[in-house]
């Protein structure tokens, strides 16, 4: 079989982002029912990508379906461009599919997350790739997934609330603090992956396109742009999102997620913005800024 | 005064009509033409010994089984008679959720063992769209206090509950969204004697003050003897005898009921 392999070579033996060309197709007939029905788990016939699963081999095929060479991929992991992760998926694109890469959220047209939604509010047009371990919210309450998917059609979530009501009686507060479930488009329970539930907000009415993969899973759901996303919550107790004391010790953003840094082992920490790009950004306006005003006085 | 009487005198509209019920597992007759209709606030009791299709009869009731033949015919509120096995799965599934309750013999079946009892309290009313924390909880407490836990026990698992306490937390929870027909298998299965007596005290207490209409499968015959206001007795499948309770205690017609009262001990 050799050298009779697709024509659509990169010059070294894969076509044009891994993928071949029908599989790209199934995938993005997933992605189109995604869209049209929001926060339902849509299966699809998920392909061996060269990632183990738990690494993001959902979130890969869904950036490998919905790249274009003109496209411009973000990587981020945690919030960072420079993880390990992150590094390694925005090679990987590089490498199969030559496309133009970049640091910064604004300039791209894909971003491919795990565990952050970026900082920076995104635009019409550009799509935001999530990685998800376990794509049902409802599978650490219910172990049967012909019950769950029953209970995702007659749309029965009260045993959800029930987990947050045992939060209050036993915190005083609902102390779940990532993969905060939430009612999209007020009909469908979603997980929204291990994202802090700082990040729920940035869900809703998002101008941007956003679709969740589960590689090991085999699931792809999605919110279209502009649609709601309720985090549940109880009347009395309703849903807020964490908050520092401090600010980011790198760029003094307060309106960021902070992640803790310990710098030495005798207990000295700081905070800083667990948005890497973010944070560059926001310092280098402050440098400009300080240097605007330095040259008026 | 005495328009009252009357109209408590009058009959009311039956609340569960089952005719020609029929369920077998293969060549293996589950139960076979069961009839029968039960009016609200009313307490029916099923007897049999094992294996004489009481659970068969009790899980097609309460929509856990399709039965081969047969209709069950229910009042819902707001809709009159239905025959429940004609509504669609959402719709049974909301009306076992709100209108109906289980009881299962072993508590384990009904209760969520790693929520508390609280939160096992709650999950009706939440399921049904109660979305204020403090509300739940003072409901859930009240039903504990009606059915005599200690509401210093809201936030504890089931699991550090004793079999009676476990078999009223359950009570509570099915009894919580106010019912108006609860199914009961062996309610009082498994627990010892002064325990069952309570228990047996607190359900008689429950179900006439709420009025709620109940099913009771045992083979305990104390068991319906005190709650139950008329009695089926059952043998392979089939209703062999039926009447008021003291009716059909105290003056057994069929050969097989006849057996069954007499075998029970006396003290």
């Amino acid at each position: 079989m050799s050298g009779t392999m697709n024509t659509d070579l990169g010059g070294d033996g894969y076509n044009f982002a891994f993928l071949d060309e029908q599989t790209k197709r199934m995938i993005r007939r997933t992605l189109l029912k995604a869209l049209s029905i929001p926060g339902y788990q849509v299966p699809f016939g998920g392909r061996e990508m060269p990632l183990a699963s738990g690494w993001g081999t959902g979130g890969l095929q869904v950036t490998a379906s919905v790249l274009g060479p003109n496209d411009r991929l973000k990587v981020i992991d945690q919030g960072a461009d420079d993880t390990t992760n992150a590094v390694s998926i925005r090679r990987f694109f590089h490498t199969v599919a030559n496309v133009a890469v970049t640091e910064s959220t604004e300039q791209a047209t894909i971003i491919q997350t795990r565990h952050r939604v970026p900082e920076a509010p995104l635009k019409e047009g550009q799509i935001l790739v999530y990685q998800v371990p376990e794509p049902e919210p409802l599978r650490r309450l219910i172990p049967r997934e012909s019950e769950t998917r029953k209970m995702h059609a007659y749309a029965e979530y009260g045993t959800m609330q029930v987990t947050l009501y045992e939060d209050i009686a036993r915190f005083g507060r609902i102390a779940r603090t990532y993969d905060y479930p939430a009612i999209v488009n007020g009909r469908f329970l979603m997980s929204p992956s291990p994202i802090p539930k700082f990040d729920n907000p940035k869900i809703a009415n998002n101008p941007a396109m956003q679709f969740w993969g589960a590689g090991r899973e085999k699931r792809i759901y999605a919110v279209p742009p502009y649609t709601t996303a309720h985090s549940l919550d109880f009347d009395d107790h309703p849903f807020e999102v964490q908050s520092w004391k401090g600010c980011c010790a790198l760029c003094g953003s307060t309106m960021s997620y902070l992640d803790e840094v310990i710098t030495d082992d005798k207990g000295s920490r700081m905070f800083v913005c667990s948005d890497t790009d973010f944070c560059t950004t926001h310092q280098a306006k402050a440098a400009a800024q300080t240097k605007v005003v330095g040259e008026h006085s | 005064m005495t328009m009252n009487a009357f109209q408590k005198l009058a009959p009311r509209p039956p609340l569960l009509t089952v005719s020609d019920l029929t369920k077998s597992y293969g060549g293996q007759i589950g139960c076979r033409d069961v009839s029968f209709t039960i009016r609200p606030g009313e307490v029916l009791g099923i007897v049999g010994e094992s294996g004489s299709g009481k659970s068969t009869l009790l899980a097609c009731l309460s929509g856990q089984l399709a039965p081969d033949n047969g209709s069950i015919t229910y009042d819902m509120h707001g809709r009159g008679p239905v025959d429940i096995l004609t509504l669609s799965e959402p719709e049974r599934r909301r009306l076992a959720r709100t209108d109906w309750g289980i009881v299962h013999q072993n508590p384990r079946d009904g209760l969520r063992m790693d929520v508390s009892a609280g939160g096992n309290i709650g999950e009706r009313p939440m399921a049904i769209g109660a979305r204020h924390y403090g509300n739940i909880r003072a409901e859930a407490q009240d039903w504990l206090q009606k059915v005599e836990i200690d509401i210093t026990r809201t936030d504890d698992k089931p699991r550090t509950f004793s079999g009676g306490m476990q078999q009223r937390l359950q009570i509570a929870r099915n009894l919580v969204t106010r019912p108006r027909l609860v199914f009961m298998d062996e309610p009082t299965g498994g627990l010892d004697v002064s325990v069952q007596a309570r228990l047996l005290d607190l359900l008689r207490g429950l179900v006439r003050e709420l009025g709620i209409a109940a099913i009771i499968v045992t083979h305990d015959l104390a068991v319906v003897r005190l709650l139950a206001d008329r009695l089926m007795v059952m043998q392979r499948g089939r209703v062999i005898e039926h009447g008021l309770t003291d009716q059909v205690l105290d003056d057994p017609h069929h050969p097989y009921t006849q057996l069954l009262v007499s075998s029970v001990l006396q003290v």
